[in-house]
């Protein structure tokens, strides 16, 4: 155990400790299997206080620190990774963005209902055309009487169709280039808002995500989140937590895949002895814990910073490379100790596998983490 | 309305019990202590009256330092008040019912709740004993609790159907499976609880009337058995066992 938590985060861990394992894990392979969205649990866990952790209590969340926070989502993924990714995203790029950004009314009106769970939300950045090089985005916002209207694309949209607002970013002054991109909550609830059917993935499969087409859809003046030409200042503002969040995503995972290859190496043998007392699966068991046990160190560290206010852009991408960079390679040696049967879709370390592949990928892959962590050295 | 929870710290379903030295109590190392089940579903029932009427709730448990556990979960459920009552909460059930009785009594409280029987002793005898040493009505293995002013009307679990119990308050209901389906605590709730206080008080009531004398563990299972031959002789001689052995046939 990590010898520095209070009471209070351990308390919280305990929690979700707890009811990940009695609620979420039993039902994790059939909704892998039917790709169903865990609408109940994502309920429970609004009633709980976890879909708006760090936002204040006074806008419905449960006002508790960004470790806290970190080690509640490496629970809730230890169980199933879908449901941690739903958490993460309605936490980490819905409400963290409008309790930075918003004004009084908005907080009201849309962080109220995200951070109590009583609606989920999500975040529209990545355009088909536009990822990690979001300032290409292509989006329009055109002013009309009494706002903007929406046009265009959004891509990999998670908690699309299943959520309801939407912190979008889009084009609002061409000619100002970068900074002419502006934030907005945006209304999913209206005809202009088009959500396709969730994409086939490869993990994650209870999770929605989807592509999102705008086709004159509305927001108010009021909408728009900070002054206009924030919007990249907006969507940025989130990406040093939004990276802790899902490098802890990667570190319920891995310690998962860890755990049952422990299991099972206990337990199944071959020429005559366990096969955890083979070499060949003993090293692998050690490089496996060193890896967990660095991430995590490694996770902590940045929340901590972010919790002493203190910069941790560096801190957060190295977490990130080195977790999900990690989690990928513990994973994939579990289905390797698990042979045969790792390959099988009866073994949670097949779902694992699927699972974590996603995490180098998305809230900035391990090549923008590079980029970022090798600016940061030489600034 | 004034209810109070009695709850019980038991040792988690899935702990491996062992037998300590003395041939006669549990040995505590290594195990993790819970509420008993039962006991939840009485304080989930006492917060919902909570909810719907305004009730001030109670929590108490018999033990040592280790029972506030249960104590500080309650107040994170929702519980107003906690009271660690310092005694033995493991031993004899009379003991224990005295002890709430002698608690409980004079305090003004319309309804007392606590699980129909603690998990692991499965006596089911502190919540009919403390109806009894208080005078009260009592309703047990309840699994539907209605009040209405002065009165309670609850329907209890019986071989092979359901009874309905009426009274008067105040009432021991002892709560069985189904009566409700407990919430977890909320991240507030827990935050909450550990700002509250949980007052301490010596245990006081009758001595017990009985004491463990011997705590041994069910035999191992014995080995299994192959049958050799072909099918239809493996057939004659499971049939053989089961009717000369096992007496099933």
């Amino acid at each position: 155990m990590f010898p520095a938590l209070t009471e209070d985060q351990l308390a919280i861990q305990e929690a979700a400790r707890e009811f990940a394992t009695a609620e979420i894990e039993p039902g994790a392979m059939a909704r892998d299997h039917s790709a169903e969205f865990p609408k109940a649990i994502i309920g429970q866990l609004g009633e709980m206080g976890f879909m708006g952790m760090m936002v204040p209590e006074v806008y419905g969340g449960s006002g508790v620190d960004a470790l806290s926070y970190i080690l509640a989502l490496e629970q809730i993924s230890y169980a199933d990774a879908s449901v941690a990714v739903t958490m993460s995203v309605n936490n980490s790029v819905a409400c963290a963005p409008i309790a930075a950004f918003g004004t009084e009314a908005q907080k009201q009106k849309y962080l109220k209902p995200l951070a109590s769970g009583a609606v989920l939300g999500g975040f529209m950045l990545t355009e088909p055309d536009a990822g990690s090089d979001a300032a290409a985005l292509k989006c329009r916002a055109t002013k009309v009487d009494g706002g903007w209207k929406l046009n265009g694309a959004k891509a990999w949209i998670t908690n699309g169709g299943v959520g309801r607002y939407f912190v979008t970013m889009a084009i609002t002054h061409p000619e100002l280039g970068k900074k002419g991109i502006s934030a907005f909550v945006l209304d999913a609830d209206q005809p202009g808002v088009i959500m396709s059917k969730p994409e086939e993935k490869m993990g994650l499969r209870s999770s929605k995500t989807v592509m999102v087409t705008l086709e004159d859809a509305f927001v108010a003046d009021d909408d728009m989140l900070g002054q206009p030409g924030d919007g990249l200042k907006v969507a940025f503002g989130g990406l040093d937590g939004g990276r802790i969040g899902i490098a802890a995503q990667a570190l319920g995972i891995m310690q998962r895949a860890l755990d049952e290859s422990i299991q099972y190496a206990k337990t199944r043998h071959s020429f005559g002895k366990p096969i955890g007392e083979h070499q060949a699966i003993q090293t692998y068991l050690a490089e496996m814990h060193a890896k967990v046990e660095a991430s995590r160190l490694l996770i902590y560290k940045a929340a901590m910073l972010k919790d002493a206010g203190k910069p941790c852009t560096l801190e957060a991408a190295t977490a990130k490379l080195f977790s999900t960079e990690s989690a990928v390679w513990v994973c994939d040696r579990a289905v390797q100790i698990f042979g045969g049967y790792g390959y099988s879709r009866e073994y949670v370390v097949e779902r694992l596998y699927r699972d974590v592949r996603v995490t180098t990928v998305y809230e900035g892959t391990s090549e923008i983490q590079r980029m970022v962590i090798a600016r940061g050295l030489t600034k | 309305m004034k209810i109070l929870v009695a709850l019980k710290q038991v040792p988690d379903t899935e702990t491996k019990v062992k037998v300590a030295a003395d041939g006669r109590s549990l040995d505590p190392t290594d195990v993790k202590w819970i509420t008993s089940p039962y006991d939840e579903y009485a304080l989930e029932e006492a917060i919902r009256l909570k909810e719907s009427a305004q009730a001030e709730v109670t929590v108490v448990t018999l033990g040592d330092d280790k029972g506030k556990d249960v104590l500080r979960n309650a107040l994170a459920l929702g519980a107003d008040n906690a009271i660690l009552l310092k005694g033995d909460g493991q031993g004899d059930a009379f003991a224990v019912a005295s002890a709430l009785a002698a608690f409980a009594k004079d305090k003004g409280f319309d309804l007392i709740l606590a699980g129909n029987k603690g998990m692991g002793g499965d006596n089911s005898a502190v919540g009919p004993m403390l109806a009894e040493l208080l005078g009260w009505a009592q309703a047990n293995v309840v699994v539907k609790l209605e009040l209405s002013g002065a009165t309670f009307r609850a329907e209890r679990e019986i071989e092979g159907g359901s009874e309905a119990v009426e009274g008067s308050l105040p009432a021991v209901i002892t709560a069985q499976k189904g009566l409700n389906e407990p919430r977890y605590a909320s991240l507030k709730g827990i935050m909450a609880a550990k700002k509250k206080t949980i007052e301490e008080a010596d245990a006081t009531g009758l001595p017990a009337a009985s004491a463990w004398s011997a705590l041994t563990l069910p035999p191992a299972r014995p080995e299994g058995r192959k049958l050799e031959g072909d099918a239809a002789s493996q057939a004659k001689s499971l049939f053989g066992l089961l009717r000369d052995e096992a007496k099933v046939l």
